[in-house]
């Protein structure tokens, strides 16, 4: 294999590790406070991705700038998905806080349908594919053979600031207090007088908007966004969330980086190729579960956030 | 509740009530006619719950369930006789009922043991596509599809038996869910399997009789379909009198204590493994039965008939019949099935309109739209309920 293939594929594979990290995050927050699965996440994304790219079609004509264009797309789509991931905590799955585990599961899955399904008929023309803008500088660099390009590096780079953003909003700020005073005891959190319905709002809120930034990246990375995407993202999203450990943060990004390392080394190694690399991430996902049916660090002895 | 023992005469009268309503709602053609149908059923069901209609009706159900098994197969039967050249009517009957099979291996699985699975339609699919290799590749007899594959969906579903026992909860629907989409995905790309383009599936031909060709018996002629729908519905038969002997067996009061209470059960000396497994894969063999005729009956398959929005529509027809109820998921198949297909404002929409039912069912009425009723563990006996 040659250097610059290798180097291709090393590229590709921190990207979707990036990816894979901020869906899990929201995964691993959502656990954190309720301990509860929302599976619709990775259609969250999906309509955030759309967001995304109906925003840009509207400020296209006016502004012509492209890191502009790129901030308010971003922002559009965190904070549209922002307000979505409240309202599905305040009005399906709060709801259903003394239910059977099994009904928010079965209604969030609903809602992933509604979701994927509302963009398909309702985007115009949303059954097909559509090119995402490339709103990043295409220069590209060349060590030799091996070629990277400027928009993976800048994707990259503010792929990790907003991880670290995410940190520093848990770990050093009175919000972040109270988010992981919920996580570790819901009831004594509120003895202690802090909002629970609000920290777990706001705690869907940020995972949520995590997710639109990831389907922004997506779309920017493979200039191509559709209504199916959000559904494989999320099933590995949360693959990676529990290869690290539910409720872990660092094992979330961890996890996503494991996971697309596991499927970047699979695509690339196995001599069927690259036909079957979902078929074997998804294998592989099966496999790792009956291995270690609560992740690799176990759910109980876990750190939760 | 009436000290005398129920009569017969509700069930019956039910049974000729629900075939006449099912000929009338196959045979409309205007959205006008099929709106106005089911407004009235509608407002029958709100009347019949008013005067106690319905409580007496399953009193007398429940009182003679062998004379309304007979009576609804003698309905079913006469709704196909009426309409027996509409071929698009007959169809749509051949495919409510094989989903009906389908979801009765689900009902086993999800209501009896608790075991969830996001795959169901993967299961249908498994199925289907053993009927075409079956019909391509060999020279078996394409009526022995049918058990094998059964048999092929329970095999592949073994696959999974290690996983699922080993997990619970977020992590077992998971594991459903990825192998729901590697299916999908493994076939796109398999071009044995015919790729996205799929394949086709010859008529099965047996005794010198092809299932393909328009029925006719003497004067008796019908579609083309309506072989496939006596073969659906003895299919539908045999699975219903199995799952429901199931249910009332010792082995059903097994699987339900296992669903309630796992570590109880364990205590009291179950094998929650050995029936979680015997659950899951009898559940895969119904599924795979069903989708070989399917395959069969829709002569050409594809990858896309068996996403994972088809499988959350089968888990969505054992959820709004009421988790566990036999007689409530058959009627939501058919529910499931004829409704888009009449409806046309629905049709394209059928996956977010379930969705959106399901969800508004589970913030509202979490037990189902038929909740299964107790277990009666003496033939006439009643727990008092309220």
């Amino acid at each position: 294999m040659s250097i610059a293939l290798l180097g291709q594929y090393l590229v590709n594979g921190l990207m979707l590790g990036m990816m894979y990290g901020l869906v899990a995050v929201g995964f691993t927050l959502f656990f954190g406070v309720l301990d509860v699965i929302k599976f619709s996440h990775g259609d969250v994304l999906t309509v955030g991705a759309f967001t995304g790219f109906a925003t840009y079609l509207a400020i296209q004509a006016t502004m012509s700038v492209p890191w502009l264009q790129l901030i308010i797309v971003s922002i559009a789509a965190m904070l549209a998905m922002a307000a979505l991931g409240a309202l599905i905590a305040r009005f399906l799955v709060l709801p259903l806080r003394s239910a059977p585990a099994l009904n928010t599961l079965l209604i969030t899955l609903m809602l992933g349908t509604v979701l994927r399904e509302s963009v398909r008929l309702f985007f115009p023309d949303g059954s097909n594919p559509k090119p995402f803008p490339a709103l990043l500088p295409r220069d590209a660099f060349t060590f030799g053979l091996f070629t990277l390009r400027l928009d993976s590096v800048i994707l990259f780079i503010a792929g990790i600031a907003v991880i670290v953003a995410v940190n520093v909003v848990i770990n050093r700020t009175k919000l972040g207090l109270a988010i992981r005073a919920v996580a570790q005891d819901g009831e004594t959190a509120r003895i202690m007088g802090i909002n629970f319905t609000f920290v777990v709002l706001v705690t869907f809120a940020i995972g949520s908007a995590l997710a639109a930034f990831a389907g922004v990246m997506n779309g920017l990375y493979y200039n191509e966004i559709n209504f199916g995407m959000g559904l494989l993202l999320g099933v590995f999203g949360f693959s990676a969330a529990v290869v690290g450990g539910l409720g872990n943060i660092y094992g979330a990004i961890l996890g996503g980086f494991l996971f697309a390392a596991l499927q970047t080394i699979g695509a690339a190694a196995l001599p069927f190729a690259s036909a079957y690399k979902d078929v074997f991430a998804l294998a592989v996902i099966i496999a790792i579960m009956t291995w270690r049916p609560t992740g690799l660090i176990a759910e109980k002895t876990s750190e939760r956030v | 509740m009436s000290a005398a023992a129920p009569t017969r005469l509700p069930a019956l009268v039910c049974a000729a009530v629900a075939t006449v309503y099912s000929i009338l709602f196959l045979h409309a053609e205007s959205q006008l006619a099929v709106g106005a149908l089911l407004a009235a059923a509608a407002a029958g069901l709100v009347l019949a719950a008013r005067f106690g209609v319905i409580a007496r009706t399953r009193d007398s159900i429940g009182a003679h369930p062998t004379m309304f098994d007979v009576a609804a197969v003698v309905g079913v039967l006469a709704a196909a006789i009426v309409l027996r050249q509409q071929h698009f009517a007959v169809l749509m009957m051949t495919t409510a009922m094989l989903l009906m099979v389908a979801s009765l291996g689900l009902t086993v699985q999800f209501g009896f043991a608790g075991v969830v699975n996001f795959a169901g339609s993967a299961f249908l699919g498994i199925g289907c596509y053993t009927a075409a290799v079956v019909t391509k590749y060999t020279d078996l007899p394409p009526l022995l599809s049918l058990p094998l594959g059964g048999l092929v969906a329970a095999l592949i579903g073994s696959i999974l038996i290690l996983p699922v026992l080993r997990t619970r909860g977020h992590y077992a629907a998971l594991i459903t869910i990825a192998f729901g989409i590697l299916f999908k995905t493994f076939l796109e790309v398999n071009d044995t399997l015919g790729g996205p383009q799929g394949m086709q599936v010859k008529p099965i031909i047996a005794l010198g009789w092809n299932f393909g060709r328009p029925f006719r018996v003497w004067d008796f002629a019908a579609s083309f379909y309506f072989s496939y729908l006596l073969l659906a519905l003895a299919l539908l038969a045999l699975a219903f009198v199995l799952v429901r002997r199931l249910e009332r067996s010792w082995i059903g009061l097994s699987l339900d204590a296992i669903r309630l209470d796992e570590t109880a059960s364990a205590c009291y000396g179950l094998d929650i493994a050995r029936w979680k497994v015997f659950a899951f894969t009898l559940g895969n063999f119904l599924a795979g039965c069903a989708g070989a005729v399917y395959g069969h009956v829709l002569g050409f398959i594809a990858p896309n008939n068996f996403t994972f929005a088809d499988s959350l529509v089968l888990v969505s027809i054992v959820l709004l019949g009421g988790i566990g109820n036999v007689w409530g998921v058959t009627v939501a198949a058919a529910f499931v099935v004829i409704l888009p297909e009449k409806l046309q404002i629905i049709q394209e929409y059928r996956f977010a309109f379930y969705a959106v039912l399901v969800i508004l069912i589970l913030l509202f009425r979490p037990e189902g739209l038929l909740p299964r009723p107790l277990r009666e563990y003496l033939p006439g006996w009643r727990a008092k309920s309220s």
